[in-house]
């Protein structure tokens, strides 16, 4: 099967000598909902630069649906809609010119733009403002915005760099069930985000970037099951004056309502609860301390630090 | 992409700009009119009378012609190197450049869009001046295509100046710097005829100069230069201009990284 998207080798040197992409790989399946992960500065924003030509690579090879780009780009491009990190519309512009338009860039009749603008803008809850100046929107508005514009064309690739930033979480809500009926519908998505919770309720496969490499591509199941060990934050209905007997489990009182314990790979929840049940300790609530693949995403880019030793040695 | 998608495209960028000056009309249609009001009544009217006659007709007869082309290239220049510098300032130059729109299309687009608010303010300035005198177009082939392909070159140019631009004071240096000062030399007030040998020698560097007096001869049937050269040369900027800008566009300057 062809992949929606492979990429071979991927390299980006900027004219100032910083090495953004250090030749990178991976394939991005159709259908697949894709989590491209790294932390500021790692290369993100770079490899969706090449993927939309707005930024030159410097080696390797990009294919869309099979097409390469140095082939033809322009038909690779049809089947990417592209939603960047910063606003880039007019900010003087009617919301349904800013949409209607982009159809035209892509060859689309006046009228089937018009008509899948309205289909858009209706879908994001855009609709009432389609005579609205886009400066005039809110910032939760204005990223809806661009989804719609990126959509109009409906690519088979959508690619969201950070969509949900400085959204707010009911918002944020109705963006990912959006997301996730399109990509029902069969549209291939790629999205980075600083949120892990959203790439981990979202994503099924996931690449980590860092200083321009990849240190991870798999799937989100199998890197969370690397997970040597898991905190969780368990909600008592007792109230506790001391920490109780935690057995064979490493575990300290909160406050009197509360516990954490460190569950290691083949240590069972239930033994745990077996162990304060014995106590008459009954657990209302429990919760994982911090986001799993968020541990999982720090420690590999911890490993992916150099040591000190390799620091003197530079 | 296919020759009908080509001209969606196209058609698409185009409109776009003419609803973009027409929508911000007191800043794009309104400013020239007034100008121009007054040169013609200043120059043409008040002072011109003085003058007497230049080139064998009245004062207000010689200017006028001048005035339309300063106009026409001033509003040409100006729409797209606003228009273009803007849509890069505000990232939404983006929108089309990862479109599957052809370079050359995307710079036909804001040119032509360019031509149609030089040709529209040069229509009114052209019904501005029917007011303080008569017109009698002696070639109006010559006049019409010497506006369009004038109009053409300025929004090439102006297209140009925008790709460069790294702020909102790049886009004025060239117009206040270069443009003005060429415009005003380039014989729209004057004939060449009244300057000394060198100074005549030193005009006809001034590609400004041919096609004022182009379009003069194709209104009033006098010219200080030879029309064929100033044709020539027109044509001979816009094919260098052109391919200038798209090989900036193709090599991505200042546009993408």
């Amino acid at each position: 099967m062809t992949a929606a998207l492979s990429i071979r080798d991927l390299q980006k040197t900027y004219d100032n000598g910083f090495e953004a992409l250090k030749g990178i790989s991976f394939d991005v399946q159709p259908g697949d909902f894709f989590a491209l992960l790294g932390p500021n500065g790692a290369g993100k924003s770079t490899t969706i630069g090449i993927l939309c030509s707005l930024v030159r690579k410097t080696g390797g090879s990009v294919s869309i649906f099979g097409i390469d780009i140095d082939d033809n780009f322009p038909a690779a491009k049809q089947m990417l809609g592209v939603v960047p990190q910063e606003f880039n519309f007019s900010q003087f512009e009617k919301v349904f010119d800013i949409v209607c338009t982009q159809g035209g860039f892509y060859g689309m009749p006046r009228k089937l733009a018009e008509e899948r603008t309205e289909k858009y803008l209706r879908k994001l809850g855009l609709w009432d403002k389609r005579s609205t100046q886009a400066r005039m929107l809110s910032g939760g508005m204005k990223r809806r915005l661009m989804i719609a514009r990126a959509l109009l064309h409906e690519p088979k690739l959508l690619i969201l760099d950070e969509p949900t930033a400085g959204v707010d979480i009911e918002l944020r809500r109705s963006m990912w069930e959006f997301l996730q009926e399109i990509n029902a519908q069969g549209t291939t998505i790629i999205l980075t985000t600083h949120y892990l919770e959203e790439a981990e309720s979202l994503c099924r496969n996931i690449a980590i970037i860092d200083k321009g490499d990849i240190v991870e591509n798999t799937s989100i199941k199998s890197l969370l099951k690397t997970l040597s060990r898991e905190v969780f934050i368990l909600d008592t209905r007792e109230t506790l004056e001391k920490a109780p007997d935690f057995g064979g489990f490493d575990g300290r009182l909160l406050d009197e309502h509360s516990l954490e314990v460190t569950i290691e790979k083949g240590q069972s929840l239930s033994d745990l609860f077996t162990q304060l049940s014995a106590q008459n300790i009954a657990v209302t609530s429990m919760r994982n301390r911090a986001n799993r693949l968020e541990e999982l995403f720090v420690s590999l880019l911890a490993e992916n630090q150099p040591s000190s030793a390799d620091k003197e040695a530079e | 992409m296919s020759p009908q998608l080509i001209w969606t495209a196209f058609s698409t960028i185009f409109r776009r700009e003419v609803r973009r000056f027409t929508r911000i009309w007191p800043q794009t249609l309104v400013p020239p009119v007034i100008t121009m009001s007054l040169y013609f009544v200043i120059f043409g009217s008040l002072i011109g009378q003085r003058i007497g006659e230049m080139g064998g007709y009245s004062y207000m007869e010689f200017v006028v012609p001048g005035l339309i082309m300063m106009a026409v290239i001033t509003n040409s220049y100006g729409n797209v190197v606003s228009s273009f510098y803007s849509a890069k300032f505000q990232r939404s130059v983006e929108e089309l450049l990862v479109s599957p729109t052809p370079n050359w299309v995307i710079m036909t687009g804001y040119v032509l869009g360019g031509v149609a608010r030089g040709l529209i303010v040069g229509l009114i300035v052209t019904l501005i001046a029917l007011v303080f005198t008569s017109l009698s177009v002696q070639h109006i082939g010559i006049t019409i295509l010497i506006v369009f392909l004038t109009s053409v070159l300025f929004a090439l140019a102006g297209f140009i100046n925008a790709i460069f631009a790294n702020s909102f004071d790049d886009i004025s240096i060239i117009p206040t710097f270069v443009l003005t000062p060429l415009t005003y030399l380039g014989g729209v007030f004057y004939s060449i005829d009244l300057l000394s040998p060198f100074w005549q020698a030193l005009s006809k560097l001034n590609p400004i100069l041919y096609m004022v007096n182009a379009f003069r001869y194709g209104v009033l049937g006098v010219s200080d230069i030879n029309v064929g050269w100033a044709f020539a040369g027109v044509l001979a900027f816009i094919a260098a201009l052109s391919a200038w800008a798209l090989h900036l566009m193709s090599h991505g300057k200042r546009l993408r990284h």
